[in-house]
């Protein structure tokens, strides 16, 4: 028995598979075979052609350009000269680089847990039979629509005032000072709003997935006996670890260009304590670290790609939303 | 599961997803021991939708104070008395009237740009698969989804600048151009599984393949336009980094970014920055509520589609 969401889900990956197996597509063939050797229609190109032109533009030479730029001394004006590696050498003995990466992957790997632990049991309590359903729900999603940066802001209010006077209140030296001013805890603060902002697209991906779940299968656990925990951990969540999958993947490509949120908690500091991969990218711009930080940023490409390449072998192309 | 199954419940999906939920509900009315409401559940629930509700009320509140009550700290006081005054100084300072028309014509721009280079790329794509042209350009423009904006923003706030576009019309582009290969996507599935058949029988009546388009096919696909049309809203109108790096006129700085003044000047008028935050944060929310299920069911779609 399948679902519309779920069998949706394999269409996309059916694309990429086809042309990789070489088939050639029956939707199109149908009409080649009555025609013979089907003549493309020149307005197809002009669909097709000035967007493929505007992307290589915006976005291919751009890429190409930084790339180039990697392996020069260009400053972001002015002359310039090749220096082969010598950026590349740089980035990896750079402690302000690898401490980004380190905050950065640290950030990315706590944020993923704690989202998909929450929206996981948020979504297990919103498709029980609770009161007040579309209601709860459509509170939990409220986040999804607010900028970062904003609830940011209002998050970073209630770090610097209220936090530490009810910190002081209740006798917790550690939370009467502000979150954001201590070194060692200002990314908790940042985990925090990562989380509140993220639980909404994670938790409704997890709804789909519950619902997907026919019942039969609830009650074949109940005739067993099981016990509401055990068949939680026994019969939902192994029925549901593809979108676990793909909850962790795209949550984790997602938090590794956290910006946002920290320019708005923090802006990297205290220090650089926080200051993430992407921020150090773009100290590039003002700092005339120009083509050093396109060093550090197609590193960081490589990384992004690597990990892609891990999540399509893992979902097949089912979830390729970046 | 076969590709001709997967392909059919596409089509109408979205009906079939609120018939789904009502018919699982009632399946699940059916189980052991579960005809009760879970009222144990229900108030956990209620109690973690705090976390949601409780930073929003504070924002509410602390912008209906007045800067004398507001500067106490206390997050959670009623405002007493209610102050309006802050609204009247957030709307000067961040000259509101323009950030938001600029935010709007951004986002406008970029969903409506989005879904109309994509549909028709789509089309494109989807019926001359056999092509290797458009074949290859189907994965050339997937290739942005491995992309990050911060791995090419040097070169882009850089090519912006030369160009003449560091400013609204930029940032439009750009958001138009990240957010088309994750539509493209979205949209080819979907093309898959609109019949043939009605083609053919509307090219017998005499239709070109562009009045086939307009006429025909991009009706057909008004449910994903609707999905790719929230994904670049949420994209575009909540952005902050590429705005923030590519407009370099501060004049002409979207809603999200002009918030930024707070944090250097004004910091202790705390009700101004917070009626600020809140005319920031009100249009999508507004908008949300009245959209509930489109966005829920265009965000899972997507989601799990793509």
């Amino acid at each position: 028995m399948t679902t519309p969401i779920t069998t949706a889900a394999a269409s996309a990956g059916a694309m990429v598979d086809e042309a990789e197996h070489g088939h050639v597509d029956h939707l199109a063939g149908g009409r080649s075979g009555r025609r013979g050797r089907r003549r493309v229609e020149a307005i197809y190109y002009w669909f097709l052609v000035p967007t493929v032109v505007l992307f290589t533009l915006a976005i291919t030479v751009p890429a190409v350009l930084g790339i180039f730029y990697s392996f020069t001394n260009f400053i972001g004006f002015g002359e310039w000269e090749f220096i082969g590696l010598t950026n590349y050498v740089a980035v990896f003995s750079d402690p302000a680089i690898l401490s980004s990466y380190l905050f950065t992957f640290g950030f990315a790997i706590v944020t993923v847990v704690l989202v998909n632990v929450i929206a996981f049991l948020l979504a297990v309590g919103l498709t029980s039979r609770v009161r007040l359903k579309s209601g709860l729900r459509a509170v939990f999603v409220i986040p999804m629509v607010i900028s970062g940066i904003v609830i940011a802001y209002v998050f970073n209010f209630l770090f610097s005032n209220s936090l530490p006077a009810f910190g002081s209140a209740v006798g917790i030296p550690w939370l009467s000072e502000s979150l954001l001013a201590n070194p060692d805890l200002a990314w908790l603060a940042i985990v925090v709003v990562a989380t509140w902002q993220s639980v909404p697209a994670t938790l409704l991906i997890y709804i789909a997935g519950l619902l997907s779940i026919p019942g039969e299968v609830y009650e074949a656990a109940d005739i067993d006996g099981a016990e509401p925990l055990r068949r939680l951990w026994s019969v939902t969540l192994p029925l549901v670890a593809g979108y676990v999958v793909i909850n962790v993947i795209l949550g984790f490509k997602n938090y590794l260009n956290v910006y946002d949120v920290i320019v708005g908690l923090t802006n990297g500091g205290p220090g650089t304590a926080t200051r993430s991969i992407a921020m150090t990218i773009f100290t590039g711009f003002t700092g005339g670290d120009y083509a050093y930080q396109m060093a550090n940023a197609t590193l960081f490409f490589i990384i992004a790609v690597l990990i892609s390449i891990l999540q399509l072998r893992l979902t097949r192309g089912k979830a390729a939303i970046a | 599961m076969t590709q001709a199954a997967a392909r059919i419940p596409v089509a109408d999906a979205q009906p079939t997803t609120r018939a789904m939920t009502t018919d699982v509900a009632r399946r699940r009315k059916g189980r052991v021991g579960q005809e009760r409401a879970n009222w144990s559940t229900t108030i956990l629930l209620v109690l973690a939708s705090l976390t949601v509700l409780v930073p929003l009320y504070v924002t509410i509140s602390m912008s209906l104070k007045s800067t004398s009550q507001a500067v106490d700290g206390n997050a959670f006081s009623l405002p007493a008395p209610i102050d309006f005054s802050g609204y009247a100084a957030a709307w000067e300072l961040t000259n509101f009237p323009v950030a938001f028309t600029i935010s709007i014509l951004i986002t406008a721009a970029s969903v409506i740009g989005t879904i109309l280079l994509a549909a028709l790329a789509s089309y494109a794509i989807a019926r001359n698969w056999e092509h290797r042209f458009f074949r290859y350009s189907f994965f050339y423009l997937l290739a942005a989804m491995f992309l990050p904006f911060p791995v090419v923003a040097l070169p882009q706030i850089q090519l912006t600048g030369l160009t003449g576009l560091a400013n609204p019309v930029g940032v439009t582009i750009l958001h138009i151009m990240f957010q088309l290969s994750f539509s493209i996507l979205l949209f080819t599935a979907f093309l898959r599984s609109i019949p043939l058949e009605l083609e053919e029988s509307a090219r017998i009546d005499g239709a070109t393949t562009g009045q086939t388009f307009w006429r025909l096919i991009f009706p057909l696909l008004a449910p994903m336009s609707a999905t790719v049309g929230i994904f670049a809203f949420l994209a575009s109108w909540n952005d902050f980094m590429m705005p923030s790096l590519i407009i370099a006129d501060s004049s002409q700085q979207t809603l999200p970014v002009v918030q930024q003044i707070f944090q250097t000047q004004f910091s202790n008028n705390y009700n101004v920055s917070f009626a600020s935050y809140l005319m920031a944060m009100a249009p999508a929310i507004i908008a949300y509520l009245f959209t509930q299920r489109w966005v829920m069911e265009g965000v899972t779609q997507g989601a799990v589609k793509g």
